[in-house]
């Protein structure tokens, strides 16, 4: 054995061995039957499946959300890093609320890509990632301030929206002519309500420092459902930075102890502050606001040092409240987001492309194979040899560099099973040429592999070429495409033309062979 | 040794017109189709929603679309397919495409779902797939996949043009863009669908074609340094002859993964292992009949300009 041939062994050995070591574990975590799982330790599983080859979401079901930053009411020095800070609560939000293996990524300028595998409650999944959650605590302006606002709002509604009919109340008071009560809607006149509202110049109107905000859907009044308008001051007293922790909890309203409800405790400043704000307000109406809603307007009676507050609503169950608890102790968007594109797999799908995926994988190469052995036999088997290992290769480079593998993933192996052995067809049919030619065995194919390495690399590079284009433009499973098709020429130049050729040098170092099996 | 197409010489390059007659007739098809029509596009490039339902028994197009109209979802357009899945069983599905990305649409499913068991009693629907793109990144994927494919056109032209002579690489580029170009005409007069993983499989085409077409020139290469009394098209049919197994036999491993995939790779990846097989077909002819034969017209009008007698 040549020198040259002695390190070529070595790295292929090497190659060989690392391949396997980058692979056992996704052989160990995908043998596993659930039982097997549920019986390993948590951590250890984690750690197994972070090393284990990922199946995109396509393969194994789940939930993808592109989302966009909206930094139009941001001021310079917020929007310089609100992605990143909206990226990293998402982060957070998700981590609490049980993903396993989430992925968010920013992508862009302004937008951030969230995947989760395994996830089919998408209502409550984008409820919880796309919730701005900006918690602020209002005051309400006093009975006398609100009926004073009320009834500028008449005064200018009644003078520039006339209302047809012979009603002379709403005539006169277009506005609370609709309430019951200061502030109670009925549910059915909502729509009009809003329309009125929205037909006014409402910010200036009313005083400064003064805003409307609706109460949570379905409050009840008297039997009656509706919503509430509240009158409030616009600036907060304190804000959701100050709450330390959130907890999904039941009983914390007296008369409907029942009800869902999330109790928070604030940081020590958040509690003095909130000593202050109380203790300034007695007999006044703390409302807590939550992405502008508010959520309840309870009556301050007193002091409160110890910094407890709630929030308790009719249209909070079990599962919103801990949701809310969990943003809630995550923290608010920097800004509100958008969501762009949504996909959603079912699991059944996943499954069933897998089986496909690896039935047609199965097939081609068998088609392949036999084909290959009876065109060129011996070195029809040299060439398979060589593309299984190929294939083994970029499995294992796939598992190694902690890439996806998507279902047009598997379609990329699937070719580059086809595309590896068409190196070697070059290779064979230049030394057969050679051959022919009346050029001795070992002569055609030294001169077989030095004139097609010429041929086989121009080819290779060209198809990187584009398949670099198709990494940049793909976006998840394209991308998986791409890196499959990348990793295959390459390991494909390793394969198909060191490792081939190493065995030839075997095959005939062993003394003379009449006739080349080709 | 076995050996099809053993010691061939075919006159490639003395029918070379009539291939550019039938290259030019499907290119202005497929260029017509084109601008008259346009590809049918996924919901990837228009925006919009998909949402594909697996049901238990075969609900029929009429009827699920009675059922969602009753629930209030109009105009959506249904679509009825049949398919087998890996484990031999039936599969029925229903596809129904929204245009609008709304806020709405994006809890449709469930509520469809529900009316289409309420419209079919005792039949179980169960969500496959879900998609909802907005129209704002719809036209950002198309503006992406016409840059992937022109830029990496470029660069091989570019790469083509360094390592080969510039008449080699100008054949090279067209025949690549042929090929792009007619598999893309074959997606839209069998009325597929271009998504976003069949413009993969286009740019995975542009790949082959060109590394399919570089076999050839570097063959041609090398011939006409050692022919040189030999007319432009004989070493061209010389070198094409020579390569003519090998040729047939990349291509022919690459059509049979190609085909496995078409078969029994399931729906999802059904048009892009369509595309692949045209492609695969269309790259090996278009590496003889459009990369050759326009780098021989290159050549000889060349020479001719040089005042040399050619051809």
């Amino acid at each position: 054995m040549s020198r040259s041939d002695q390190w070529k062994l070595v790295l292929v050995v090497l190659a060989t061995i690392a391949a396997g070591w980058y692979l056992y574990p996704s052989y160990t975590f995908y043998s596993m039957t659930p039982a097997q799982r549920e019986a390993m330790p948590a951590q250890k599983l984690t750690q197994l499946r972070k090393q284990a080859i990922h199946l995109g979401l396509d393969l194994q079901g789940g939930l993808q959300l592109l989302l966009e930053v909206d930094k139009s009411h941001l001021n310079p020095a917020e929007a310089k890093d609100a992605v990143e800070r909206a990226r990293e609560i998402i982060h957070n939000r998700v981590d609490q609320f049980g993903v396993a293996e989430p992925l968010i990524q920013r992508e862009g300028e302004d937008r951030i890509a969230v995947q989760l595998p395994g996830l089919t409650d998408r209502a409550r999944a984008i409820e919880l990632i796309g919730k701005t959650a900006l918690l602020e605590f209002k005051l309400v302006r006093s009975g006398d301030e609100t009926k004073s606002a009320f009834d500028k709002l008449d005064g200018y509604l009644a003078a520039h929206a006339p209302v047809p009919g012979t009603d002379s109340l709403l005539k006169s008071h277009p506005l609370t002519g609709r309430m019951l009560d200061q502030g109670f809607v009925r549910k059915e006149d909502l729509p009009a309500v809003e329309r009125l509202l929205a037909s006014a110049p409402v910010d200036t109107i009313l005083p400064s420092d003064t805003e409307l905000l609706w109460s949570d859907n379905d409050v009840s009044m008297q039997g009656v459902t509706g919503r509430m308008l509240y009158v409030l001051k616009h600036d907060p007293e304190m804000t959701g930075g100050s709450v330390a922790s959130a907890e999904a909890q039941v009983g914390l309203e007296q008369n409907n102890p029942g009800a869902w409800g999330v109790s928070m405790k604030m940081t020590p400043r958040g509690r003095s502050d909130f000593a202050r704000v109380t203790a300034a307000n007695v007999g006044r109406q703390l409302a807590i606001v939550l992405d502008g809603v508010v959520q309840s307007a309870p009556f301050v009676r007193d002091k409160i040092p110890t910094g407890d507050a709630s929030i308790t609503g009719g249209s909070i169950d079990i599962n919103s409240a801990k949701d809310l608890a969990i943003v809630l102790r995550a923290g608010a968007l920097p800004a509100p987001v958008k969501i762009l594109e949504e996909r959603t797999v079912g699991p059944s799908l996943g499954t069933d492309s897998i089986h496909k995926g690896v039935m047609a994988g199965v097939v081609g190469t068998a088609m392949v194979v036999a084909f290959m052995l009876v065109y060129y036999q011996l070195s029809g088997l040299i060439a398979v040899i060589a593309m299984l290992l190929n294939t083994f290769y970029v499995v294992a480079c796939l598992a190694g560099f902690g890439a996806t593998l998507t279902l047009p993933g598997i379609a990329g192996l699937v070719l580059t099973v086809g595309m590896a052995v068409d190196t070697n067809v070059l290779i064979f049919e230049r030394i057969r040429e050679e051959l022919r030619n009346g050029k001795s065995i070992r002569q055609s194919v030294e001169l077989g592999y030095a004139r097609a390495f010429r041929t086989v690399f121009d080819a290779h590079s060209t198809a990187i070429i584009s398949g670099l284009f198709l990494f940049q433009f793909g976006t998840g499973p394209i991308k998986g495409f791409a890196v499959t098709l990348i990793t295959g020429l390459v390991a494909n130049l390793f394969t198909a033309v060191l490792f081939t050729r190493m065995i030839y040098d075997f095959w005939l170092s062993r003394g003379k062979i009449e006739r080349l099996s080709i | 040794m076995l050996q099809i197409l053993h010691a061939t010489n075919f006159p490639f390059m003395k029918y070379r017109r009539m291939a550019y007659f039938f290259s030019g007739a499907i290119l202005i098809a497929t260029l017509g189709w084109l601008v008259v029509k346009g590809p049918k596009k996924s919901v990837d490039f228009t925006g919009g929603t998909l949402i594909q339902f697996s049901t238990s028994r075969a609900v029929s197009a009429d009827a699920a679309r009675a059922a969602l109209d009753g629930a209030g979802f109009h105009g959506a357009d249904i679509q009825q397919t049949t398919g087998k899945r890996a484990d031999g069983t039936t599969q029925n599905a229903i596809l129904i495409r929204v245009q609008s990305d709304t806020t709405e649409a994006r809890t449709a499913a469930e509520t469809m779902a529900s009316a289409i068991e309420k419209a079919a009693p005792g039949t179980q629907v169960a969500l496959l797939s879900d998609d909802h793109v907005g129209p704002k990144v719809g036209g950002e994927l198309q503006t992406k996949a016409w840059q992937a494919i022109l830029s990496s056109l470029g660069v091989i032209l570019l790469y083509v043009g360094w390592r080969y002579e510039f008449k080699f690489a100008f054949g090279g580029v067209v025949a690549l863009l042929h090929d792009v170009l007619v598999t893309l005409g074959f997606l839209m007069f069998t009325g597929r669908e271009v998504s976003l993983t069949v413009v993969a499989a286009l740019l995975t085409i542009a790949g082959y074609s060109i590394n399919d077409t570089i076999v050839v020139f570097d063959r041609i290469r090398e011939r006409s340094k050692m022919l040189r009394k030999e007319t432009h098209s004989r070493v061209m049919d010389i070198a094409v002859n020579e390569t003519l197994s090998r040729t047939v036999i990349t291509a022919f491993t690459v059509f049979l993964t190609a085909l496995a995939l078409f078969i029994w790779g399931g729906e999802v990846l059904r048009d892009f292992s369509f595309a692949m097989l045209v492609g695969t077909v269309f790259g090996t002819y278009s590496s003889v009949y459009v990369a050759s034969a326009l780098a021989l017209d290159i050549w000889i009008h060349l020479d001719r300009s040089k005042g040399i007698q050619a051809e």
